[in-house]
Formats: structure tokens, C-alpha cells, sequence
């Protein structure tokens, strides 16, 4: 793949103080397809998604090796705010939405990093248009824009943050853990609405622990250990892995003994 | 009851321009969480400023170069020394102001000597005959101009995309971030913003029946800093109500201190502190706060 496609990490490794989080991790997003990183709790999800974003001072964290590039451009050593008028957004795990701020508010605040001036590849028109294309997504939103946003269910505060990251217009989406604490119905909701944004153009890295619902979306993913890029590949083929249905699938050893090889596996988490 | 509505319009009037101290102050917590102590200091260059100016270019272009210099006075302390400091932790940025308050507090009241010094104000001591209430000219400005300042205050931190900003990045500033909202530019403007009301308090509080602008100006700002944590530190109404409060309570106890002598003289001056204790032991965090102060 050309280096100035997509999103690239390049032997990324980030401490918090003494501690590594991240070892020299790589990984590639190619323009307008769904990437999953799955790994256990610690695995060094979110420390990525940090880096990628350039919020890892908040944590007391920094990069210590490697790069970050998106369509070319170095995302590594920039400013938040630079990061998402590139076009690079992140809906951070547990949705931090601004609780204390109406719906319609917390979607204001997401439109205003957004890329001024219309540069040729960005969708166009500006905020109305992005604002217009949330509440298409999700109805919901526009019915509860006076309400104070703490006041939503769990899962209508998930589609307000990811609704807020796309008031930004981004090109990629960073999902840290989407469907963390909903019930299987709501996870499916959101799991389709993730397809229906990336079918309109947008490039997705999903963080999942739901490794059977991120695998079901993403063409390619990345197992992540300790820090470390333990396994990756096409998503087909790592749903397939012992290893991957043992550990993340949770389907047990004896199980994947019996399988006949090349049979799809049931993928039991993401059933509902 | 004459004096009573006369005390009330009084306080009232000296409160609002209290809640402008007080809102200023509670900006720059919202948005840095710094406890800023230099806040007397910022009030005391905007009216220096003032002072010096009005009599080559006049009062009105002096009050507009006297906000434009404490807003910058404030941006410059965010620029120098709170965004360098961000690695320290709130309580030190908060030790910090003092040392800065130290600083331009002494070199101020070293320019100022002991002088009083007019700013020049329109106004002077003329009095308004409101049926049987005589009411100073002065107080009825501030009154109006406060007032008219916390409306478009409060009007654009609750609609402009700064407001959206600000109260954003005081809810949670790492997610702020996120959404590409630029911290520095925030907490730089909370800070001239707060500069610049600070200004126009210096002006009504030094014009009549005040004879102007002295070393002791800085002991009057003070006491906005009870008005902002009685009403509570993180509450832009409590700002308000803060400042009436202290306003009203300090023209009261003053107004009939014969009659509250057995409290001792000068109650007036205390009173705004007494007031700030009492309501601090029934409400930690302040009357409309979310934040108790042991945790600044
Ligand atoms: N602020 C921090 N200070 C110190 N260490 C941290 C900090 N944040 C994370 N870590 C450490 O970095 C490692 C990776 O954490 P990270 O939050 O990235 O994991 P994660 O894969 O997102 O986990 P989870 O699934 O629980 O969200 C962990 O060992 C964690 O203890
Ligand atoms: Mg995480």
C-alpha cells in the first residue's frame, strides 16, 4: 500500500511515565475500510487511539518511538485540534459526552474543530450538512436536542458521541470500544449504523473487546497484547484462528478440536 | 424605610459590580481551574491605567485602553506563566497567582504612592431624586452597565461558540480536546475576558462616593473573592448571587452600624466574610458550586 494512503502507524511505542503501553506497534487503515484492533483489558487499545489523537499528555503519556502519518501528513507530535481538522476524530471510550450540556450543544462542540474552508476532498458544505446527516443516522437525537444530555439511556449517549464526532466532518473514525455496556439489541444498532457510516465514506478503526461484532465489520484487524501487534490479518481469516475463537471468541478448546477446518465458526456474541 | 431602599438600591449596585469581579473569577476557574488570587491585581492595572490616561485623552478612550490593558494583563500572566506551568497541578498554578498578586500589587501601589487618584469619570458626585430616595448618579451607571455586561455575558456563554467552548472544556477538557477544541485559546480568553470586567469594576469602584483610585482599591476587590465562593466556584449564577449578596449585606451592616454596635465597627467590612463562613458551613461546595473548595 502507498505510504500516503490511509492512516499508517509505523513501531509506535508509548510510555505513561516508566510504563510501556505500547511496543512498536504498526498497523494501516487504507482509505474507506473498517480496521478492528481487539485485546483484552491493558492490552494498549485506547493508549493507540490516545496517540493517534495526540491526547496522551492528558494521561501523563508520550510517544517515545515510531510515527503516525494520515494521507501522507505526520500526525505523530500534533496538536488535538490539528488531528481533527485533518480530518482524524475520535469517539473516546465510555462516550464522555458533556453531560451538563443539552444534546443540541454537545453536537455544537463537535462541530467546532471542525476543517474550515473547503478543501477539494472534504465533503462539503460545512455544519448544516454534517448536522443534517447525524440527525438522519439518528432521529433520536433530534428529538431530545433540548435535553440535557446526561439524561439519555446509555445507549442514545453512545449515538450523541459518535454523532458529535461526525459533526466534525472526519475521513476517519476512531471508535474506542462503541457497543461497552449495552445490551446485544443496542450493540447491533450501533454496529449497523458503523456500516452506514463507512458505506458513506468514512474510514473506520474500531477498538472492540466484542471481537465477534468488530470481526463481522471490519475487513482487517489487529490483535494487540501487552503492548504488542500479536496477531493480524484479513478479519475472515482471523475469525477462523484457533487462537483468536479460544481467546477473544470465546469458544473453547475442545470446540475448536472438533470444528471441521474451514467451516465458519457461529459467532456467538454477535448473534443478538 | 428610607434608608432602608436606599441601602438596598446601594448594595445592590455595589454587588453587581462585585458579580462582575466574581464572574471573571469563576471563568478562569471554569476554564483553567486555577483559583486565581491575582484577580485584585488585574482590577487594580485596569484602573491604574485609567487613571493615568484620562487626563491627556479623556475619560472614555482611557477606560477603553484601561480594559484593553487588564485584558492583556490577564492574557499575558495565562501566556507566561499558567499554559508554561501546565505539568504542575492546579493547587501550585493557585500559589503561583499569589506570588504574581505580590508582585504587581507591590509595584501598583509603589506607582500609585499615596495618592488618590480621580479617574476622571463623567459622573462625578451628582445625586439622583428618585421621590423621597437620593441616590448617588454613579451607583445608577454601575448598576445599569453591570447589569447590561452579565446579560451579554451570560448570553454568549450560553449560545457563541465560545461559550460552547468554555463550558465544554470545563466539563471535561481531555474530551474538549478531542473534539479539537483549542484549550489554550480558551483558557487565554477566560482570562482577558475576566481582565477586561475587572477594568470596569475598577472604575465603579473608585468613582464617587468613593474619592478614587488608592492603594486601598485592592482591599475592596477582595471581596468579590466571597461573593465567588459563597455563590460557588464553578457557578456563573452563583457569581451573581454571590456578588448581591456580599453587595447588599455590606451596605446593610455598614448603613446601620450604630445600631449593630455591639458587633464592633467597621462590621460592613467583614461582614462579606462572616456571610462566606455561614454559608460555607451549610454548603461545602457554595450555594449553586459542584465543587467544594478543600478540593481546589
Ligand atoms: N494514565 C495512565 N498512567 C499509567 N499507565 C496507564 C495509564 N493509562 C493506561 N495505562 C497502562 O497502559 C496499559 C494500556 O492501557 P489502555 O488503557 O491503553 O488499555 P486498553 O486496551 O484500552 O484497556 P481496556 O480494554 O481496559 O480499555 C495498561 O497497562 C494500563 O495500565
Ligand atoms: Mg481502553
Amino acid at each position: 500500500m502507498n505510504a500516503t494512503d490511509g492512516l499508517a502507524v509505523r513501531d509506535l511505542t508509548v510510555h505513561y511515565g516508566p510504563v510501556r503501553a505500547l511496543g512498536g506497534v504498526s498497523l494501516d487503515v487504507p482509505p474507506g475500510a473498517v480496521v478492528a484492533v481487539l485485546g483484552g483489558n491493558g492490552a494498549g487499545k485506547s493508549t493507540l487511539l490516545r496517540a493517534i489523537s495526540g491526547t496522551l499528555r492528558f494521561q501523563r503519556g508520550g510517544i517515545s518511538a515510531g510515527e503516525i502519518s494520515f494521507e501522507g501528513e505526520r500526525l505523530s507530535g500534533a496538536a488535538p485540534a490539528a488531528v481533527v481538522a485533518r480530518g482524524v476524530v475520535q469517539v473516546p471510550e465510555g462516550r464522555r459526552i458533556f453531560s451538563r450540556m443539552t444534546v443540541e450543544e454537545n453536537l455544537r462542540a463537535g462541530a467546532l474543530g471542525a476543517r474550515r474552508g473547503a478543501r477539494p476532498r472534504m465533503i462539503p458544505h460545512g455544519a448544516a450538512e454534517a448536522r443534517e446527516r447525524v440527525l438522519a443516522l439518528f432521529p433520536v437525537l433530534a428529538e431530545r436536542a433540548r435535553q440535557r444530555a446526561g439524561l439519555l439511556s446509555g445507549g442514545e449517549q453512545q449515538m450523541l458521541a459518535i454523532g458529535r464526532a461526525l459533526m466534525a466532518r472526519p475521513r476517519l473514525l476512531l471508535l474506542d470500544e462503541p457497543t461497552l455496556g449495552l445490551a446485544p439489541l443496542m450493540a447491533a444498532r450501533i454496529a449497523d449504523t458503523i456500516k452506514e457510516i463507512n458505506a458513506q465514506g468514512t474510514s473506520v478503526l474500531l477498538v472492540e473487546q466484542n471481537a465477534a461484532l468488530a470481526l463481522s465489520l471490519a475487513s482487517h484487524a489487529y490483535v494487540l497484547e501487552v503492548g504488542e501487534v500479536a496477531l493480524h490479518g484479513p478479519a475472515a481469516g482471523l475469525a477462523e484462528s484457533d487462537e483468536v475463537r479460544r481467546r477473544y471468541l470465546g469458544i473453547g478448546a475442545a470446540e475448536v478440536a472438533a470444528g471441521t477446518p474451514g467451516e465458519r465458526p457461529a459467532l456467538s456474541r454477535w448473534s443478538a | 424605610m428610607i434608608t432602608f431602599l436606599e441601602l438596598l438600591v446601594n448594595g445592590i449596585s455595589v454587588g453587581a459590580v462585585y458579580a462582575l469581579i466574581a464572574l471573571g473569577f469563576v471563568v478562569i476557574f471554569k476554564a483553567t481551574e486555577v483559583v486565581n488570587f491575582a484577580h485584585a491585581s488585574l482590577l487594580l492595572a485596569g484602573g491604574f491605567v485609567v487613571a493615568k490616561l484620562h487626563p491627556s485623552i479623556g475619560f472614555w478612550a482611557a477606560l477603553a485602553a484601561g480594559i484593553g490593558g487588564a485584558a492583556l494583563v490577564g492574557a499575558l500572566i495565562e501566556f507566561l506563566i499558567i499554559r508554561r506551568a501546565n505539568v504542575a497541578g492546579h493547587s501550585v498554578l493557585a500559589i503561583v497567582t499569589i506570588g504574581v498578586d505580590i508582585l504587581l500589587v507591590t509595584e501598583l501601589t509603589r506607582q500609585i504612592g499615596t495618592d488618590v487618584l480621580a479617574l476622571g469619570d463623567p459622573w462625578g458626585d451628582r445625586v439622583l431624586h428618585l421621590g423621597p430616595i437620593s441616590i448617588a448618579e454613579t451607583r445608577v451607571v454601575a448598576l445599569a452597565v453591570a447589569a447590561l455586561l452579565i446579560t451579554a455575558f451570560l448570553l454568549a456563554f450560553k449560545y457563541t461558540g465560545w461559550g460552547v467552548a468554555m463550558r465544554a472544556t470545563a466539563e471535561d477538557a481531555e474530551t474538549a480536546a478531542l473534539m479539537g477544541i483549542r484549550l489554550g485559546r480558551v483558557s487565554l480568553g477566560a482570562w482577558a475576558v475576566a481582565g477586561a470586567l475587572a477594568a470596569v469594576a475598577a472604575l465603579f469602584l473608585c468613582v464617587f462616593p468613593t474619592p478614587g483610585l488608592d492603594r486601598g482599591t485592592t482591599f475592596a476587590a477582595m471581596k468579590a473573592f466571597p461573593a465567588a465562593i459563597l455563590g460557588g466556584l464553578d457557578s456563573t449564577t452563583g457569581a451573581l448571587v454571590g456578588g448581591l449578596i456580599v453587595g447588599v449585606t455590606e451596605a446593610m451592616m455598614s448603613g446601620y452600624q450604630n445600631e449593630l454596635a455591639f458587633l464592633g465597627r467597621g462590621i460592613g467590612d467583614v461582614a462579606p466574610f462572616l456571610v462566606m463562613t455561614v454559608i460555607l458551613l451549610i454548603r461545602p461546595a457554595g450555594l449553586f458550586g459542584t465543587r467544594e473548595l478543600s478540593r481546589v
